[in-house]
């Protein structure tokens, strides 16, 4: 790449990397040296291809502050969701805080812990899934993350129990953050018929600060687990979001993703999902808005391995101005796989002469008994849909808005969580002006 | 209320509309008959404000207002309605969003206060009656997966809510079974009175059996080629569009 140095890793890890139990340590060491090795992806690379991460390869970013900012619970309140009956970790600028959230009372067996914790205490769940599952060689900044992460959110819901109450973990960024780069680091286990509902948000109360975060989260979700998985993204519209969420499924479980892309200059969330036995459902929502000169990128892979699964996604996008988004599908249904049962669809609603949109399925069917579907548009609101509202008496300026709000209530209402949903709703009408 | 004079409306450079001369009076209720392609359907559009015609010529005058000149929230905060041939479908708003948004806009335009979602509740019960509805309708998303039927039956509701002067049906018979006709018609027929005209645009006349009109108009060609009492609809019933159409010396299906 450019003049840039290759980052110290190890200086990023703050010292979590030497720190770290003998099995995990050498995990860490390969990841950063494959890291020297590669590099940041470069522009000509296919996976990357749509992505302007220059500025994040040619910043000298700093690894974030160690000694967080002195916040108040009050400072969070817009981004929880008024349930302090709910798990609710704070991580500032990348750092469990614990007296900004609190964690309800759990059934013997759960864990809800920072992950920098977990790694201290050495938890033996933690040799069995991380970086088991989002594998190092998949894509640099995966790689970077495993070398230089130093906390994160871990939920362990172990065989048979239900979660009663969500957990949300908060990734927020101060003033503090600017021009450092964060590499939060999250392990969501949910073992055979367990039930759980999970919301990431990476938030900021330092709008207009440059700084980089670089998350991956690692799911597992047994036989028969259910797991409600929820990703908000309201960084900084100067920051860079750089995330991979990778899941592995196991028998009968039900996975379902709803991810919300709002803010960053620049953001990129891979989320792959393996379907690894039979009879699995995973359903993915997506919902980005963008404007001014934010770029959105979504790529999803989903990975069907085995007979008689069902996957159904829904991507959706609102873009202003001089925006710009991509989406990438990839659908692989291997040769066994038969029965499977795949629909993808992305669509786009463009709001400006300038917006633009890169939309690519890619699906790779290697079996012949199976039905697989994907559609893509980008296009405006429909003339028809605009004369009926205003035929109703709604000005023509709030009935872009009913409209365009419909149009993204069509994934928010997928969200099965009520005050999420809400909150939501509300995200998007604000966004909107209305 | 309504005054159409000479009124030609084109759709890209095909004219539709060729001089359609029109009087409708407070409390009236006027069928507007014709075959396919007569420009039935257009007239009904074009008095709401359809972005698909332009008005070429002529003019439309409501309570002394240029109806024409009207944006179509303005003309419908002004009390005009237009129940759709083909309502439109919104899925992701539901219905009581949607039509309160819309009652809302109408008081506002009027200098009223808004009201909340509770006191909407409250008015909508007894407009819901009107099409012997339960609330389950109104947190079904507008249209979306509505059966022809249904889909009818909520224009007659957003009509008996949003109240209007003057309400323009469009087609509103078609594809409803005879049940559904029933309750449609009926909604209408509870909402007639001395201040609210209709036009009610059909093909057919089994409605105005439903819909007792005061005055029936059959277009041809983009014209009013004939106009009379209620009766009128039955001879048409009897003798068919030929008849007409070769009375006013226009062949059939002058435009398509």
């Amino acid at each position: 790449m450019s003049g840039v140095a290759t980052p110290d890793l190890e200086l990023h890890a703050g010292g979590a990397l030497s720190e770290s139990p003998e099995w995990l340590e050498p995990v860490r060491r390969a990841a950063a040296e494959r890291f020297g090795r590669t590099g940041f992806p470069a522009s000509r690379d296919e996976e990357w291809r749509f992505t302007p991460i220059g500025p994040v390869a040619q910043t000298a970013w700093r690894p974030a502050p160690t000694r967080p900012d002195d916040l108040d619970a009050a400072s969070l309140a817009p981004f929880v969701f008024g349930h302090p009956e709910w798990s609710t970790l704070v991580f500032v600028n990348g750092i469990y805080h614990p007296a900004l959230g609190s964690i309800a009372s759990l059934p013997l067996g759960v864990t809800i812990t920072s992950l920098a914790d977990a790694v201290r205490a050495d938890l033996p769940l933690l040799r069995q899934h991380l970086s088991r599952h989002a594998p190092i060689e998949g894509s640099p900044f995966t790689a970077f993350n495993a070398a230089a992460f130093r906390d994160g959110g871990l939920v362990h819901v172990p065989a048979g129990h239900d979660l009663a109450s969500p957990v949300h973990l908060v990734f927020v960024t101060t003033d503090e953050a600017a021009g450092a780069a964060i590499h939060p680091r999250n392990l969501i286990v949910v073992e055979r018929g367990a039930r759980a509902s999970v919301i990431e948000s990476y938030v900021t109360l330092a709008d207009g600060q440059a700084y980089w975060t670089n998350p991956v989260t690692e799911v597992a979700a047994g036989a028969g687990a259910w797991l409600e998985h929820t990703r908000i993204q309201r960084e900084s519209e100067r920051a860079f979001h750089v995330g991979l969420t990778h899941v592995d499924q196991q028998r009968d479980s039900h996975y379902r993703s709803f991810t919300l892309a709002m803010g960053a200059a620049l953001s990129r969330h891979n989320l792959h999902v393996r379907l690894n036995d039979e009879n699995i459902e995973t359903l993915m929502y997506g919902l980005y808005l963008t404007r001014g000169e934010q770029v959105a990128d979504n790529h999803t892979a989903i990975y069907h391995d085995r007979p008689n699964c069902r996957s159904w996604e829904v991507y959706k996008g609102v873009l202003d101005d001089r925006s710009r988004a991509v989406f990438n599908g990839k659908v692989f249904v291997q040769p066994e796989a038969q029965k499977t049962d795949a629909k993808q669809t992305n669509r786009n609603l463009l709001r400006s002469d300038l917006a633009k949109v890169d939309t690519k399925p890619q699906l790779e069917i290697f079996a012949d008994d199976v039905k697989c579907t994907h559609g893509a548009t980008v296009g405006r609101l429909d003339d028809i849909g605009l004369f009926y509202a205003r035929s109703r008496g709604i000005p023509a300026e709030a009935a872009e808005r009913l409209l365009t709000y419909a149009f993204a209530a069509e994934v928010i209402d997928e969200v099965a969580l009520e005050p999420v949903r809400l909150e939501l709703d509300r995200l998007v009408l604000e966004r909107l002006g209305g | 209320m309504l005054e159409i004079k000479d009124l030609r409306a084109s759709a890209g450079d095909k004219e539709i509309l060729k001089g359609i001369t029109l009087t409708v009076r407070p409390g009236e209720v006027h069928a507007v008959m014709g075959p396919n392609g007569s420009g039935k359907s257009t007239l009904a559009q074009v008095l709401a404000g359809h972005p698909a015609y332009e008005v070429t010529g002529g003019s439309a005058t409501y309570d002394g207002r240029d109806l024409l000149d009207l944006e179509p929230e303005e003309r419908a905060q002004a009390g005009v309605f237009l129940a759709f041939q083909y309502p439109v479908e919104i899925p992701g708003v539901t219905n009581a969003y949607f039509l309160r948004a819309a009652y809302n806009e109408i008081r506002k335009a009027h200098g009223e206060e808004e009201i909340d979602s509770i006191d909407f509740i409250d008015l909508l019960e007894e407009k819901l009656k009107l099409v012997e509805w339960g609330p389950e309708i109104m947190s079904r998303a507008v249209n979306s997966g509505f059966s022809g039927g249904e889909k009818k039956r909520n224009e007659i509701l957003q009509l008996a809510v949003l109240e209007p002067r003057l309400a323009i049906l469009d087609e509103t018979d078609s594809g409803l079974d005879i049940d559904a006709l029933r309750i449609v018609a009926g909604g209408v027929n509870k909402l007639r009175s001395k201040d609210r005209s209709f036009v009610v645009v059909t093909h057919y006349q089994r409605l105005l059996n439903y819909i007792v009109p005061d005055y029936v108009h059959v277009l041809s060609g983009g014209r009013i080629v004939m106009s009379g009492g209620k009766e009128l609809a039955l001879e048409l019933e009897a003798k068919g569009y030929e008849w007409v159409e070769a009375a006013a010396g226009q062949p059939a299906g002058a435009t398509a």
